[in-house]
């Protein structure tokens, strides 16, 4: 079985977000930089089926600049075989998902896995526009996937609830948990990923519909009004007049 | 600029969400003087709203197909009413459902779509519109330059108001590829009557400080009392105390409620992602420095298994 998985890099879900120049530079000094939650349960559920398999390929696959290696390096570790990176700056969802697709089209994967959605840019479209381009069902978010050949079984979240349903190979799928557990690297992981292989590719040009004009923080929230536990028909009258919410 | 707009049910009623993507649709095509389209699949109990809240004229299609939720079938069912109706922009209410339509649709019209819009199109830079992103951290404001469009929208993106319209009902039949429905649904667990977490304008959420699933009687009674959903946080439903579903945070559901209830939650960075943008957040938690009361409106210093029992009684009491 043969598995492209797509990973983004983000800043760690502890970051503190911040921008620069009139808020149109996001400050990267002092982030540290992960591989999507949702993509990580997208690569660990990969690593299994290629295990379970027993034969196959994961590749993993990154739209981005050079600093993005480390991150990649570390999905090879936790157990992907190869990697590309695509040599571009990941600028939408529209960008990023015609260089998967540039990628993939020549080479029959089996699955194309990725995350529902990342956690930075949060565009959620990445899976439906490679599925469209490449002219393969998509399908998001998956939160079971089992495969019995030529067919796979999955589970994927809708509106109040879940539904399970089969498709052919191959397919594109938006991942999320619990797909899998993530995976940590072992030392022996982490020594072989300096290895395996790390292609880059120059981008394809893609005219995007969509620009960038600029950054903005929410308003910072106002201090928190403290409620006596022994007075909690405050807190009722307080909902009701104040904030008039229920 | 005529623009449709999605009308998603749940339980045959259009989704609250799904007004707010009206008139968010109408207010686009009040500035550029085109047409108010809706589309609606299968029965809607409170189709009349889709007039009364500006829907010129409402497709309706009734196709038991329809039934299972098929992205695909959705998205060219979409596009076909776009298509033959000369519209431009389409609008939908983000959801699970939505959220794997907006790509596909987008790309069968060739048109450019933005996700977790929160904001109506400023029209005198073209069409800026505020985007959510780093989960709730940040928003970004984008331009979309391309002629068609598609705008999918978080929860409270626009205040809902009336503006009576025709609201005319006409059957409509989509052209279907061989694409649509190719996904064999085997079956579905849904659950029927309970407030859906995503469209929720009240939401009780309880986390590790409840000890265990037995305790969640606290968490529904409450939510009973003000017709909420519930939700939790990410450890609870990792120890199956909850449902999945029920996660609410950073890796889980993103709500956007009037009201939020975040009862034994500690109110870690990536819980809070998924809910700042509550309008009102009430924080209950024994540890008075606890981080939740930093984004928290009102907080409660105390046990929750003795404040909970009480506070239901006074809700009860004004209801
Ligand atoms: C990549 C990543 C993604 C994550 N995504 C999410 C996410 O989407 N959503 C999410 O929720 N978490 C997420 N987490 C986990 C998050 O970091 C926290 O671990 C989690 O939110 C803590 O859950 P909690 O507040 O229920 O539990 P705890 O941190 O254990 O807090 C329990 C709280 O209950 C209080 N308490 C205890 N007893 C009582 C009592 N009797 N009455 C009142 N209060 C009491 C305690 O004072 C404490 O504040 C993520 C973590 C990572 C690393
Ligand atoms: N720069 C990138 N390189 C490779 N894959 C990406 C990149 N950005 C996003 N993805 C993948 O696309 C999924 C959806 O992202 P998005 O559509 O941006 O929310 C993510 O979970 C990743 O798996």
């Amino acid at each position: 079985m043969n598995i492209l998985v797509c990973i983004s890099s983000v800043p760690d879900t502890t970051s503190k977000i911040s921008f620069s120049d009139n808020d149109t530079k996001f400050v990267s000094a002092g982030i540290t930089y992960i591989i999507g939650p949702y993509d990580d349960y997208a690569l660990a559920r990969a690593i299994e089926l290629k295990e379970a398999a027993g034969s196959g390929n994961v590749t993993v696959i990154h739209v981005g600049e050079a600093d993005s290696e480390p991150v990649i390096r570390k999905a090879l570790a936790i157990g992907a075989d190869d990697a590309v990176r695509i040599n571009a700056k990941a600028t939408d969802g529209y960008f990023v998902a015609e260089q998967i697709a540039n990628y993939a089209k020549s080479k029959n994967f089996d699955l194309i896995l990725m995350g529902r959605e990342s956690i930075d840019y949060n565009s959620g479209l990445v899976h439906g526009l490679v599925g469209e381009l490449l002219n393969m069902p998509s399908i998001s978010p998956v939160m079971k996937l089992e495969v019995n050949g030529n067919e796979a079984t999955m589970d994927r979240e809708i509106e109040g609830g879940k539904e399970t349903v089969k498709a052919n190979l191959p397919l594109v799928l938006g991942c999320q948990e619990p797909i899998a557990e993530w995976k940590i690297p072992s030392m022996r992981g982490i020594m072989s990923a300096r290895t395996k292989p790390l292609n880059v590719v120059e981008p394809s040009i893609k005219e995007s519909g969509i620009s960038f004009s600029k950054y903005e923080l929410p308003a910072p929230r106002t201090n928190c009004k403290m409620i006596s536990d022994s007075n909690i028909g405050e807190l009722v009258t307080l909902l009701k007049t104040e904030s008039k919410v229920i | 600029m005529s623009v449709l707009i999605f009308l998603e049910s749940a339980d045959s009623q259009i989704k609250k969400s799904s007004l707010e993507a009206l008139v968010y649709g109408r207010n686009i095509a009040a500035q550029s003087g085109g047409s108010v389209f809706a589309l609606v699949v299968g029965e809607a109990s409170n189709l009349s709203l889709a007039g009364n809240f500006g829907a010129q004229k409402v497709f309706q299609i009734k196709d038991s197909r329809f039934d299972q939720p098929d992205a695909q079938a959705f998205a060219e069912a979409i596009a076909d009413v776009s298509n033959q109706n000369g519209v431009n922009t389409v609008v939908l209410a983000k959801s699970s459902l939505t959220d794997s339509i907006t790509a596909k649709l987008a790309f069968i019209l060739q048109a450019t779509a933005a996700t977790n819009v929160v904001s109506l199109p400023d029209f005198s830079k073209g069409f800026e519109v505020k985007r959510s992103i780093f989960t709730g951290k940040a928003f970004e404001l984008v331009n979309i330059t391309s002629s068609k469009k598609v705008v999918s929208i978080k929860k409270n993106a626009v205040e809902v108001s009336e503006a009576q319209a025709a609201g005319e009902v006409v059957p409509f039949t989509p052209n279907l590829s061989s694409k649509a429905f190719s996904i064999k649904s085997i079956s579905n667990e849904k659950t029927t009557g309970e407030v859906l977490l995503s469209d929720a304008e009240i939401v009780v959420s309880g986390g590790r400080g409840l000890k265990g699933p037995e305790n969640w009687g606290l968490i529904t009674d409450m939510a009973k009392v003000l017709g909420a959903a519930t939700g939790c946080s990410k450890p609870v439903s990792d120890l199956h105390w909850r449902p999945h579903h029920e996660h609410v945070g950073q890796t889980g559901i993103k709500v956007s409620p009037n009201l939020y209830f975040a009862v034994g939650i500690s109110g870690a960075i990536q819980h809070v992602a998924g809910i700042s943008s509550s309008k009102v957040i009430v924080a209950i938690n024994k540890d008075a420095d606890a981080p939740i009361f930093k984004v928290a409106t009102y907080g409660i210093v105390g046990d929750a298994f003795e404040i909970l029992p009480k506070l239901t009684a006074a809700l009860k009491a004004v209801q």
